[in-house]
């Protein structure tokens, strides 16, 4: 049976829009990556669009000659892997516990976490806090501040409240003891999920930028989204680079190592999109049915 | 058996208890300590007596606040760009997984998804390097296109309503594609039966998304629409901080960044403090009353 005229006249309207909506996404990523690899003079020359004019790889020369853009991307990722451990620790360790309905004051705890969801002190009081704390400039500010996520909280706590008990039940006729059975039991029965909530706090971290400019001073401390900013928006920190690749005395840095930047600081995120991309619509699923 | 169940037992529970240690030494330390520092906001805060040694002095703060011309500015800012992404950016996920939805091949259907998603992962930074590099004046990808078809050049970061126009665009690039996910999982939901019998009646494709799909929707649309205005008088920080530049100040400034100014570049610690406080107490407000009506509308507001 053929189709009819105006249903593939539907077909092909409903294929021309979704390849729009693709171009647009993809075109600016595709144009910064063209000036990143394009020479200065073609610039200039306002002639670079989609394919890189007179290539050339100085920007990036440049940026790995800059020993603090590789240091950054680094410590970001230390940074990022320490806060996703302790975010785990906690937030596994308080889903868990408060999951047994047995447990005597646990409906007070949920509330005191759930109002924290509403209401909070505000970014001065915040920083005050951080402050006397004496975590100011340090990578504590950024590493302990945001360790339990009350939405992720709701989502691992409900999962584990969804376990069958037979399994902990069977575990305890066994001889296993609290510890055993958490370890043993309920973490490798809860992989998928744990996979998908460390995911969230990995890419809210790398991706974090706000608490980095209020907290943190040093530019040795800078994580990867603030130095990047400092490049993009201000045209600084990268010393190498402005003392010898502007030449002329510009104060400004040229568009292609911008735009190389730019790039450098996306590669993680798009190395691992793919395998990010499903977890994230999974989990977003699940806090959304159950938020 | 089922007694012991309801006895309160520490010698069975101390496991649990000690899981509980951190996190609420936590959720005290981060999230209540801060809740008593916003008692700056009515104390005459002297940054070397620390919060709780300095003087009280009532509501001079927001007396002060509120005979600012700036601080209505930045107010009206805030409602302006939420309001407008509300308005304008709101449709578009819609539209988009309606699109999705009736894309015929599989494979292209899935390429279209991931990329669409994509922008969803790229931080704000990221994305405010791209929007000044495809939208610059002069060597712009935009603009070398517009000028290619001997139109005028844009400009688009640095001319306020522009800027604005600009803002909202780029909030739609960056959230419309992921925003289709919990529609297209609503519309996984829908009873393919109801398809079949439209498609016997003879209804047409068009027919069946405006009488069967759009429909079927309308719970989450009316939902995420409630929880979205429930959300106007709070705005992100990085977006507009890092979209924005002085040029633009006189519509880019929202309370986020106007608190930031004040407080941390101006070191007025208790004036931001009390402008923070009124957004989140009319934010907590406003937020209350839309889920209460999300949940009188008989949907599930958020969080229980």
């Amino acid at each position: 049976m053929t189709r009819s005229l105006p249903d593939r006249l539907f077909d092909a309207t409903v294929a021309f829009i979704a390849t729009v909506a693709v171009l647009l996404c993809v075109v600016p990523i595709l144009n910064v990556v063209a000036v990143s690899l394009s020479s200065n003079s073609a610039l200039l020359g306002s002639k670079v669009t989609l394919w890189p004019v007179e290539f050339t790889l100085q920007s990036y020369a440049a940026l790995w000659s800059d020993k603090s853009m590789i240091w950054s991307l680094v410590y970001t990722s230390g940074m990022t892997l320490l806060h996703t451990g302790v975010a785990m620790a906690l937030s596994v360790f308080a889903a868990y516990a408060l999951s047994k309905k047995r447990l005597r004051g646990r409906t007070a705890l949920m509330t005191m976490i759930v109002v924290t969801m509403y209401f909070g002190g505000g970014l001065i009081p915040d920083y005050l806090l951080i402050r006397d704390l004496k975590m100011l400039d340090t990578v504590w500010a950024l590493v302990l501040p945001g360790a339990i996520s009350v939405f992720n909280l709701i989502v691992l706590k409900s999962f584990f409240t969804n376990l069958p008990d037979s399994f902990e039940e069977s575990a305890v006729m066994d001889g296993a003891n609290d510890v055993q059975i958490l370890l043993r039991i309920v973490l490798p029965l809860s992989l998928p999920i744990l996979a998908t909530i460390s995911l969230f706090y990995a890419v809210s971290r790398w991706n974090g930028f706000m608490d980095a400019l209020f907290y943190i001073n040093s530019p040795a401390l800078y994580p990867i989204q603030l130095k990047l900013y400092q490049i993009v928006v201000n045209s600084t920190a990268l010393d190498v680079v402005v003392n010898e690749g502007a030449g002329g005395g510009s104060m400004n840095l040229p568009e292609s190592i911008k735009a190389a930047a730019v790039v450098f600081a996306s590669v993680p995120i798009i190395l691992v999109y793919p395998w990010l991309q499903k977890h994230f619509v999974k989990g977003t699923l699940i806090g959304g049915i159950k938020g | 058996m089922p007694k012991t169940k309801a006895r309160f037992s520490f010698r069975r529970d101390a496991f649990l208890y000690l899981l509980l240690l951190l996190p609420v030494v936590y959720f005290v330390l981060f999230r209540y300590v801060p809740m008593y520092g916003v008692t700056i906001a009515f104390k005459d805060f002297n940054i070397f007596s620390g919060i709780w040694a300095s003087d009280w002095n009532g509501w001079a703060q927001f007396q002060e606040i509120f005979s600012t011309r700036e601080f209505y500015q930045v107010v009206r800012n805030t409602l302006v760009l939420n309001v407008l992404d509300l308005v304008v950016g709101f449709p578009f996920p819609l539209f988009l997984a309606l699109v999705i939805n009736e894309v015929r091949s599989r494979r292209y259907k899935k390429t279209v998804q991931t990329l669409i998603y994509l922008p969803h992962f790229l931080s704000w930074v990221i994305v405010g390097g791209l929007v000044l590099q495809v939208l610059a004046p002069d060597k712009g990808l935009v603009n070398i296109v517009l000028k290619s078809l001997g139109m005028a050049q844009i400009d688009f970061l640095t001319n306020g309503p522009h800027w604005v126009a600009t803002y909202v665009a780029v909030g739609i690039w960056q959230s419309a594609g992921w925003g289709t996910i919990l529609f297209l999982a609503a519309m996984t939901g829908i009873s393919p039966e109801l398809y079949e019998a439209a498609e016997v009646d003879g209804a047409s494709r068009w027919q069946r998304i405006w009488k069967i799909t759009v429909p079927s929707l309308t719970p989450v649309i009316v939902l995420l629409f409630v929880l979205q205005v429930g959300r106007l008088t709070s705005i992100s920080f990085d977006r507009p901080f890092i979209l924005g530049n002085p040029l633009v100040n006189d519509y880019a400034q929202v309370i986020s960044t106007y608190v930031y100014d004040v407080g941390l570049k101006s070191m007025r610690f208790n004036i931001a403090t009390a402008v923070g406080l009124f957004q989140s107490l009319v934010g907590l407000v406003l937020l209350l009353l839309t889920n209460w009506m999300a949940e009188r509308n008989g949907q599930e507001g958020i969080y229980k």
